[in-house]
């Protein structure tokens, strides 16, 4: 193989001016970070909401959350983020779909809400998993002790169900993290974006993407050993 | 709000969009699909020989290839490829490789490691009494898998392999990245040639989500037929 390494790389600086090819990934990886926690919070919130759709007494609420689930899970998110991207302001009313359009850091904001809702949908199946995981026992005794059906979820199921799947919310949160990426599709410049322009600028490209990769297995490693302190902080006391 | 989409657009780009796009996606995706089955049973195997060095070998390539993006994936084999083909022929410059042999081997090396996790977990769910008495009646390692354990864990694993193809048949939309015409990057070539973006992605998610609610349902028909009572 005659391949020119040069590991020196990472300390030149890069020709966009500001900085060093090293400061050009750290900024790249500050974009990934956070655009994963921006759509986190948001497939947190509604895939609970949807979750909690799909299990309770009405049908009505049932069909809509399962609809959610299979919209969502049906389309490449690819697609999705250019639906988001490309077709949404086109199809609002011509002033606001504009003032998007012109918006500064549209991929970022596109790419947060795009990754939150396509992550909500996974959320809600593991949210639900978790509730249907329960005794019944369990909200029949919330509604037993006078309970409304608000607060038995808020009380007594939400609790048990959100402990039960830390370990796939877990893995859902990565997937959220890696799923940023396909975001450079649309021009937000992430961590893949920033070692994809590195190797375009210095031809150094194997240096480029192994330091993405090492930076990705980091983040990997940090979050895998965060949900574990907060699996056993959270751990119901003398339970199993 | 939909009062401007002109549908002609779509009509006169089918036969592109589904003779030159489908067609690819589909064969990228079995062809994939079953190389990544092949490749992660052997994978999952390694991991479960119990020999120290191949267990964590396996489970080292499974975990790193599940901690990066299939986007990054997809542009390191995109540019290793050629040197690694060049290493193996002994030529002095990389070798060339097409943009979809490149995105074959990407794609059939990245999901290799999600298949491994599902073939591992089918084999861990034969109870261990299966293989000691295969083993007590002087059968072989290869023979207990090939006869005993792994003919009852492809038969739990099927609607997991099935669905996870699914999944791999949107990832190939990945291959955008690299300019290939895919279903998708037919899609996105028309519509980038006569500016119409919103009927092209709208008509390419339809088609996505007809293809792959479709495919979900039979995988869930077929998992409660052959799901083996206990």
């Amino acid at each position: 193989m005659n391949y020119h390494w040069n590991w020196g790389i990472f300390l030149e600086p890069s020709p966009e001016g500001a900085g060093t090819y090293a400061d050009m990934l750290l900024s790249g990886l500050a974009w990934t970070l956070a655009t994963a926690l921006c759509s986190w919070v948001i497939a947190f919130c509604l895939g609970s909401l949807v979750g909690v759709m799909r299990t309770v007494p009405s049908r009505a609420a049932n069909a809509v959350g399962a609809a959610y689930v299979e919209l969502f899970r049906n389309v490449p998110l690819l697609v999705q983020m250019f639906l988001w991207y490309f077709v949404l302001p086109e199809l609002l009313p011509a002033g606001l779909g504009a003032a998007v359009k012109q918006m500064p850091d549209a991929p970022f904001y596109t790419a947060v809400l795009c990754l939150g809702f396509f992550t909500a949908a996974r959320v809600a199946e593991q949210v639900r998993a978790g509730i249907r995981s329960l005794p019944r026992g369990q909200a029949q005794a919330g509604t037993a002790l006078g309970l409304t059906l608000a607060q038995t979820y808020r009380h007594v199921l939400l609790p048990n169900a959100y402990r039960i799947i830390l370990p796939p919310l877990t893995s859902e949160f990565l997937n959220n993290l890696k799923n940023t990426s396909v975001a450079l599709t649309i021009g937000l410049l992430e961590l893949t974006a920033r070692a994809r322009a590195m190797q375009e600028f210095s031809f150094q490209v194997f240096e480029a993407f192994t330091a993405a990769t090492i930076l990705y297995v980091a983040v990997n490693l940090v979050v895998i050993a965060a949900a574990t302190l907060l699996e056993r902080r959270a751990a119901v006391p003398g339970g199993r | 709000m939909f009062g401007n989409l002109d549908l002609s657009v779509v009509t006169a780009s089918l036969p592109y969009l589904f003779a030159e796009g489908m067609v690819f996606t589909l064969t990228l995706t079995a062809l994939a699909a079953s190389g990544g089955i092949v490749l992660g049973t052997g994978l999952a195997l390694l991991r479960l020989s119990g020999v120290p060095g191949l267990t964590h070998a396996a489970k080292l390539y499974v975990e790193l290839m599940r901690s990066l993006p299939l986007v990054l994936v997809i542009f390191w084999f995109y540019f290793l490829v050629p040197y690694l083909g060049a290493w193996a022929t002994g030529s002095p410059t990389p070798l060339p490789v097409g943009a979809f042999a490149s995105a074959l081997i990407t794609f059939t090396l990245f999901e290799a490691a999600y298949f491994a996790e599902i073939v591992r977990a089918g084999i861990q769910s034969i109870p261990k009494g299966q293989s000691a008495a295969a083993q007590a009646l002087g059968m072989s390692y290869a023979q207990t898998m090939r006869l005993v354990v792994l003919p009852q864990a492809f038969r739990n694993m099927v609607p997991l392999l099935l669905t996870q193809t699914i999944v791999l048949f949107q990832d190939t939309s990945l291959v955008y990245v690299l300019s290939l015409t895919d279903f998708l990057g037919a899609a996105s070539k028309v519509a980038q040639r006569d500016g119409r973006l919103v009927e092209m992605y709208l008509f390419a998610a339809l088609v996505y989500f007809a293809v792959c609610f479709t495919a979900s349902l039979l995988v869930r028909r077929l998992q409660a037929r052959t799901a083996i009572v206990r």
